[in-house]
């Protein structure tokens, strides 16, 4: 009964989108306001009606119904609460659920919380927003439908796949969807602002904060995947290059472009036709990677059920939504005319370069995921591309991109002065010589490339200092006096610092992963290994009964220069219903290195296999992309953007004529 | 010409839906490796007969052109193909050869005391050694041999009624003509 | 979504047997240390982008074996390699060759940036010189955009 409410709300959303996506827009064309408000109110109906089929289907797994063929695929009595919430979406059809949940959850947002804008803008953006939601909705009711029956119902369901039965993945998800799904906002902006025919500062500051929340939320979500196959995967892998990885990889380039051009529209009033393309870029290349992951194109083995069907039908929205907005693109964005003037040497000139790096960057990701598909497209033979491609393409157009992002916030906007600014980072190349002497010293015949890594870690760190404490006048004013312009700095300059730093930090945890060091025994209770000055003795292993797992428990004593450190309790789970062997890995973290512990396979004399593994500097690769989300969400509370702020103005833009369309 | 640059990105997003087009053409499997071994002489061996004193050897099967095909008791794609495996030999009588790849002898001997033997000789390849020469990368896979030993063709996966209809009996005829 | 991936991997995996087990490695670590070198320029080939040094897979097991058994046997590196690229084309090679067909892939992205910064230059040099083509604000934009920036700005 609630499975079909559920169902019955999923068809009624795909009617309220469908007149979201008609209605405000023949409304802001006619300047109708009645038919402009009705965008609002499906915008909040719409959001009503999927969260009701979220909450059923969510429903018919916590109550295990058997009746749903979802349930039953995905599902099973014995598992844990947590998961059976979370498995909701673990697989295809619910996980485009999740999608399209996230879709109207930020419809909603959009019209509750755009009071500031003009009502055809928002009637617009919101009949976008409609569109995209009816190809979706369509897509899951025709293809991907969750709330199917069958009768007789199953005894019990299959389970969920007992690696996707872990904390950290069970929330990846959300994080990742809410980010591609949230840049549907930029996407929809530009669109309106395409139909519109104007692009203004006002227009980069409303965009703005839509674009840094989604990218926090891919940030997010993408650290969250990486450090789920770090402590999963048994020997401490974090990152591959493979498709799916790439397909989430490719927004988040683009959309740190966009953040970053974006604000030269809104300063300076220029590169608007180049903004508007990223915003639509940023969104395609998530419908892209939803098509990539979903069609079965690519050479990847997924757990998805991919089917020719689905994939034409993802394929037809692409060309529909892609297609669409680029078509539009070349017919209006000639005439968006760009203002102010700048030098190549400036602020602007910086964030440009930035944007070249970065969209070359996610063109090299591009090719070479995509590569072996033409290829094999054209007839060509079978290629793998794999990291070292990725090594010797993309890591070098990051090497300047990282250099100039010392440099480039240090420059004035309109024209900057490099010499100057060069010299004011003084500060920055001792730290970076020292870093780069120490490095090369501690690690004396060790990977070169990995002690550059660290000087550019800690050029970008000490750079970024600089540049705030430039800022605050530190030492050259009374420290008083620097603490009061620091507290009147603006959050979004902070933001700025914050997500800088994230990255300088997290490039350090890429370069020191060269320097991993391991050590693979097979133990007896009672036996040793050595690593980097620590001693393992393996103590003994126990069986435990888990909820719906058996695990062979390992109780391993790290010892340093004979003090205790830790007991640590890596895992083997058994999983009876799957047949299935997981790896639980024990880890010991300083912030500073980890000490990582995985129990290998058992034979019939008692003798195990036990991995280890040291890795310095690796929780810094996730510590600064949570540091740089930080930044991004210190941005967002900016006053300026904050929702309503701008009703503050006496004036009321909403009450003025509107421009014509494409004037 | 500058409404050209603004035209480019549609261009280049036209492109890539006509391949993603190509790509997911019917039947066209993106995750089956073509096999570089076709028309290259297939690899030696001399495996250990599975019940069966006899060694299956390449050398002892040319003459003739030939079907082998590699299975395990523990590969469940395998007793998908398996009916029509018994089609082949017991209808159509074709020269057809087992490899256990990567299986206990004793567990390949029961799953064809169960199911029934399609072929005429199996040869134990416990280590998956001549598998690895042959570029097998997953069980089912079926390789049609010519007389002389070359290898003209590779199935992946479990053989279908079509395949072995429209493209392994044609084959096989054709070979044995020439 | 990499989930999926990873979660399919495991699929074919489902022994959990890890990467490099001990039984495998070469008594000469000379040996055995070219051996992990070659091993992790390889792809798995039933697995997601992922070397068989670091996949679990049984056939990557295999390779591996193969790989220590080549070099004890006297080949070198190139040779090792070349005689699994025999059967199994080059897909099973992590890092593409550089061939015609891959030209695009390699020189692509090189040209592409060289081209991007030459562009972004030209570009900016050329709005240098032409006057300003933008329309300056209307009064209404400019009291709009005014009162957007005074009443919100610090």
């Amino acid at each position: 009964m609630i499975t079909e409410l559920g169902h019955f709300a999923l068809i009624l959303a795909l009617f309220v989108a469908l007149i979201q996506s008609i209605v405000p827009m023949i409304g802001a064309a006619r300047r109708h306001v009645g038919w402009m408000a009705v965008g609002r109110s499906c915008a909040l109906t719409g959001f009503a009606l999927t969260a009701l089929a979220m909450l059923s289907l969510m429903h018919a797994y916590v109550t295990s119904d058997f009746t749903v063929i979802n349930v039953i695929e995905n599902s099973h009595t014995d598992k844990p609460l947590l998961y059976k919430i979370t498995g909701v979406w673990g697989n295809h059809e619910g996980s485009m659920l999740l999608w399209v949940f996230m879709l109207s959850l930020c419809a909603a947002a959009v019209a509750m919380f755009s009071d500031n804008l003009p009502p055809a803008l928002r009637a617009r953006v919101l009949a976008v927003q409609g569109m995209i939601a009816v190809g979706f909705l369509l897509f899951i009711l025709l293809t991907s439908n969750p709330f199917l029956r069958t009768f007789p119902p199953a005894p019990d369901g299959n389970g969920l796949n007992p690696v996707l039965q872990d904390p950290g993945l069970a929330f990846h998800p959300p994080f990742l969807y809410l980010g591609y799904v949230g840049f549907s906002v930029a996407f929809a902006f530009a669109v309106a602002a395409l139909i519109e025919g104007r692009v203004d500062a006002a227009w980069a500051r409303w965009v703005r904060p839509w674009t840094l929340a989604s990218w926090c939320a891919l940030t997010i979500g993408i650290a969250m995947g990486s450090w789920w196959a770090y402590y999963t995967l048994g020997w401490g892998g974090w990152w591959f290059w493979d498709p799916v990885e790439n397909a989430s990889f490719m927004p988040w380039l683009v959309g740190t472009a966009l953040i970053h051009s974006s604000i030269v529209v809104e300063k300076r009033d220029t590169l608007k036709s180049w903004t508007i393309l990223l915003a639509i870029i940023t969104f395609s290349l998530s419908l892209v990677g939803t098509f990539l992951v979903r069609s079965g194109v690519l050479t990847s083995v997924h757990a998805f059920a991919t089917d020719p069907e689905r994939g034409t039908f993802i394929l037809l929205l692409l060309v529909a939504a892609i297609g669409g907005s680029l078509t539009l693109y070349a017919v209006r964005a000639p005439a968006l005319k760009g203002g102010g003037l700048f030098a190549p040497i400036s602020r602007e000139g910086s964030l440009v370069l930035n944007n070249v790096l970065l969209s070359c960057g996610c063109a090299t990701v591009f090719l070479g995921t995509l590569y072996p598909l033409f290829l094999d497209a054209m007839g060509g033979p079978k290629l793998s591309v794999g990291f070292p491609f990725f090594n010797r393409t993309f890591a070098p157009m990051m090497v300047p991109m990282i250099i100039a992002v010392g440099i480039g916030p240090m420059l004035a906007w309109k024209r900057g002065d490099l010499l100057g600014a060069l010299q004011r980072l003084w500060v920055a190349y001792i730290a970076t010589a020292l870093v780069l002497l120490i490095a090369y010293y501690v690690t004396y015949g060790g990977p070169v490339l990995a002690v550059f890594g660290l000087g550019l870690a800690a050029w970008l760190g000490a750079a970024v200092l600089t540049e705030f404490a430039d800022r605050v006048r530190l030492f050259r004013v009374p420290f008083g006096d620097s603490i009061r312009r620091a507290i009147h700095l603006p959050r979004s300059a902070y933001g700025m610092t914050f997500a800088h730093l994230g990255l300088a930090v997290s490039v350090a945890g890429f370069a020191a992963s060269a320097y991993d060091k391991e050590a693979i025994e097979i133990l007896k209770p009672g036996g040793t290994i050595a690593i980097a000055g620590y001693e393992l003795t393996l103590e003994g292993v126990t069986r435990i009964p888990g909820p719906n797992y058996v695990a062979d428990d390992a109780a391993i004593r790290v010892t340093r220069n004979g003090e205790l450190v830790k007991v640590m309790h890596p895992e083997r789970r058994f999983f009876p219903l799957q047949k299935q062997t997981t790896s639980e890995t024990s880890i010991r973290t300083n912030f500073l290195t980890d000490l990582y512990v995985a129990l290998g396979e058992s034979d019939s004399e008692g003798n195990w296999t036990v991995r280890v593994y040291w890795k310095p500097l690796v929780p810094w690769i996730w510590i600064g992309c949570v540091i740089m989300a930080f930044g991004g969400v210190v941005s967002l509370s900016d006053r300026r953007w904050r929702v309503g702020a701008a009703a503050r103005s006496p004036r009321r833009r909403g009450a003025e004529p509107l421009p014509a369309a494409g004037e | 010409m500058k409404r050209l640059v603004y035209l480019l990105p549609l261009v280049l997003f036209m492109g890539l839906a006509g391949y993603f087009l190509v790509a997911l053409r019917p039947n066209h499997d993106v995750h089956e490796l073509p096999s570089v071994m076709i028309d290259k002489p297939a690899p030696a061996f001399d495996l250990a007969g599975l019940g069966d004193p006899k060694p299956l050897a390449l050398e002892a099967l040319k003459g003739h052109p030939f079907v082998i095909n590699f299975f395990a008791s523990w590969c469940v794609p395998c007793r998908l193909e398996h009916p029509l495996l018994m089609r082949l030999s017991e209808q159509n009588h074709i020269p057809l050869y087992g490899i256990a790849y990567k299986d206990k002898p004793a567990d390949s001997a029961r799953l064809l005391a169960n199911f029934g033997d399609p072929y005429r000789q199996v040869g134990i390849d416990q280590d998956g050694r001549v598998g690895l020469n042959f570029g097998v990368y997953g069980v089912p896979e079926t390789y049609v041999i010519d007389s002389k030993g070359i290898i003209q063709k590779r199935f992946v996966g479990p053989l279908t009624a079509e395949a072995v209809d429209k493209e392994l009996l044609p084959l096989l005829k054709k070979l044995g003509q020439s | 979504m990499r989930r999926f991936v990873l979660a399919a991997l495991f699929l074919l995996t489902a022994v959990a047997a890890h990467a490099v087990e001990p039984s495998e490695r070469l008594a000469d670590p000379a040996l055995e240390a070219r051996a992990r070198v070659i091993s992790s320029q390889l792809r798995c080939l039933v697995c997601q982008n992922e070397s068989i040094d670091e996949s679990g897979a049984d056939l990557a097991h295999d390779i591996r074996m193969f790989v220590r058994e080549r070099l004890t046997a006297g080949d070198t590196n190139a040779q090792a390699v070349q005689a699994l690229v025999n059967r199994y084309g080059s897909f099973v090679l992590l890092k593409p060759p550089v061939e015609p067909a891959t030209y695009v892939l390699w020189y692509g992205p090189p040209l592409l940036l060289g081209i991007g910064l030459v562009g972004t230059l030209v570009w900016l040099k050329r709005r240098q010189t032409t006057p300003a083509e933008a329309e300056p604000l209307s009064a209404d934009e400019a009291r709009r955009l005014d009162g957007l920036m005074r009443g919100t700005d610090v």
